[in-house]
């Protein structure tokens, strides 16, 4: 049975081929997804997320649940609106997901996961949530739009009262706060995060007023843009896709996801006990076998998941691989031996093996390229 | 998805072959495999001089979402090859049964072979039940 976001009719309106994404039906691309790539690099382009699942969490002992749920650390988290990228894991160090944990008072927290690991994600954070007394709540009634793009803000801040676009205009990187429409006041959640490397909102909305925003939006210039130009988008801006460059045979350090690790102390000075800590101690001690890294393709070709990664260290393969619209050049993630050099790295591209750049993600952020001569 | 032109035949696998009358078959791929494909970034093309056999594969054409091996609709020799394509493959996406050609095959008695493909009817009835 495919599920349907609220805007689905919006979608086919607008002639979007559809595909199922993790049994949702969704807009793959609105005609060409390089143009909705540029749209987003260049202006402003806008994504139908509401098959992700938002998540509440209320209850006193919310916070010490996230420090043992989650591997980041939530004591980050000092004000009410601030936001967390994260990894849960399960207690071989493995990713059960990777997710975003919002601080909205001292007793109520709110997550944002994956769409196609919702189920286990919600039996995972039930069971563990239990011994605290912590309420999990699904909220399947909210939608979510991302807006994105250099001038993304502006044209999303156009839209609101002028209270709110007073503050979310201040919001700071990972922040978030309520505000309400302009036009009928619709309440919205609005944060200043996104999964493209420019800058931007998600912005939370009750279903009911889901497609007056989105109409909104396009009135101001705001251009719809689909799953393909997402995933072009977020490898440009080095950002992982769950299942695809992670899963739970993985740990962070081989996902490239380290920098989300915090091995901090609880008050009383004994290490905090997040689930999958003690698998990951054990596996830096004793070397962690794979790394992730990035790749160029200098030649013509595209590279794709699966394909066959040669080093001087043994084989590894491609996790995600794309066209990137900004370099016009293939672009992936390979994991590959911990040991190997990044000079001499070939991919096996149909029996042919052909030479690519080992780089440090991201390729691309706020529209500048990163990646020397490209 | 526009009109398939009347005067083409086509392969299940999404080939279109026009006869040119002077011996020449000029191969493109439908306007339905473009839109399947997404936005074309590649085209790998034969080589002026290259012998081909009717259902083998000697071209690739290659999309930000997939890779796809383009099939000789009949047999013979290359004798043209749309080098625009290498700067702007998106033109297959622009115009498929038109500025979008990729190769043409100088063919020497094809007749059995073109009579292999698809009129322009039976392949909309393909897309039809493909998509039922």
């Amino acid at each position: 049975m495919t599920r349907k976001t609220i805007l689905n009719d919006s979608h086919r309106a607008l002639g979007a081929r559809m595909v199922d994404f993790g049994g949702w039906d969704m807009p793959l691309n609105y005609g060409s997804q390089i143009e909705e790539h540029h749209a987003v690099r260049r202006d402003a382009g806008m994504f139908d997320v509401s098959h992700m699942t938002v998540v509440d969490l209320r209850g006193d002992q919310v916070r010490p649940f996230l420090r043992r749920l989650v591997a980041n650390s939530v004591d980050k988290l000092k004000k009410p609106g601030k936001a967390l990228y994260t990894c849960m894991l399960n207690e071989t160090g493995g990713v059960i997901d990777d997710l975003i944990v919002y601080f909205m008072a001292e007793d109520f927290f709110r997550l944002v996961v994956n769409a196609a690991t919702r189920d286990k994600d919600l039996a995972w954070i039930g069971a563990q949530a239990a011994p605290f007394a912590v309420e999990v709540r699904e909220r399947p009634e909210l939608a979510m739009i991302a807006v994105q793009g250099p001038h993304a803000r502006e044209k999303a801040l156009s839209l609101l009262d002028e209270a709110s676009a007073a503050k979310v205009a201040k919001l700071t990187r990972f922040a978030a706060a309520e505000a309400s429409l302009r036009d009928g006041g619709a309440p919205l959640f609005v944060a200043r995060t996104g999964y493209t490397g420019e800058d931007g909102f998600e912005i939370v909305v009750p279903e009911e007023h889901a497609v007056a925003l989105w109409d909104a939006l396009l009135a101001a210039g705001v251009a719809p843009a689909g799953l393909g130009a997402r995933d072009t988008l977020r490898l440009e801006a080095g950002m992982n896709l769950y299942g695809q460059d992670m899963d739970e045979t993985v740990t962070p350090d081989e996902a490239g996801l380290s920098w989300t690790l915090a091995f901090d102390a609880d008050a009383d000075g004994a290490p905090r006990a997040f689930i999958g800590r003690a698998a990951l101690e054990a596996q830096r001690a004793t070397g962690v076998p794979r790394r992730m890294i990035g790749l160029v393709m200098d030649e013509k070709g595209v590279l794709r998941h699966g394909q066959r990664v040669l080093t001087d260290g043994g084989d590894g393969e491609i996790l995600s691989g794309t066209f990137s619209p900004t370099l016009g050049r293939a672009i992936a993630f390979a994991r590959v031996p911990a040991g190997s050099a990044n000079t001499g790295v070939r991919v096996d591209i149909r029996g042919r093996e052909v030479p690519v750049r080992a780089v440090d993600p991201p390729f691309v952020r706020e529209g500048q390229v990163l990646v020397p001569d490209a | 998805m526009s009109e398939i032109p009347g005067d083409l035949k086509f392969m299940k696998s999404h080939e279109w072959a026009r006869v040119e009358g002077d011996g020449k078959v000029t191969v493109g791929i439908s306007d339905h495999a473009q839109g399947l494909l997404g936005d074309l970034v590649y085209v790998d093309l034969p080589d002026v001089g290259d012998s081909v056999q009717a259902g083998n594969a000697c071209a690739v054409v290659e999309s930000v979402k997939a890779a796809s091996d383009v099939y000789a609709p009949v047999s013979g020799t290359i004798v043209a090859i749309n080098e625009a394509l290498n700067d702007k493959p998106e033109t297959i996406n622009e115009d498929a049964y038109g500025e979008g050609w990729l190769f043409v095959i100088e063919v020497e008695d094809a007749e059995d072979e073109l009579a292999e493909l698809l009129e322009p009817d039976d392949y909309a009835e393909l897309l039809e039940d493909d998509e039922s």
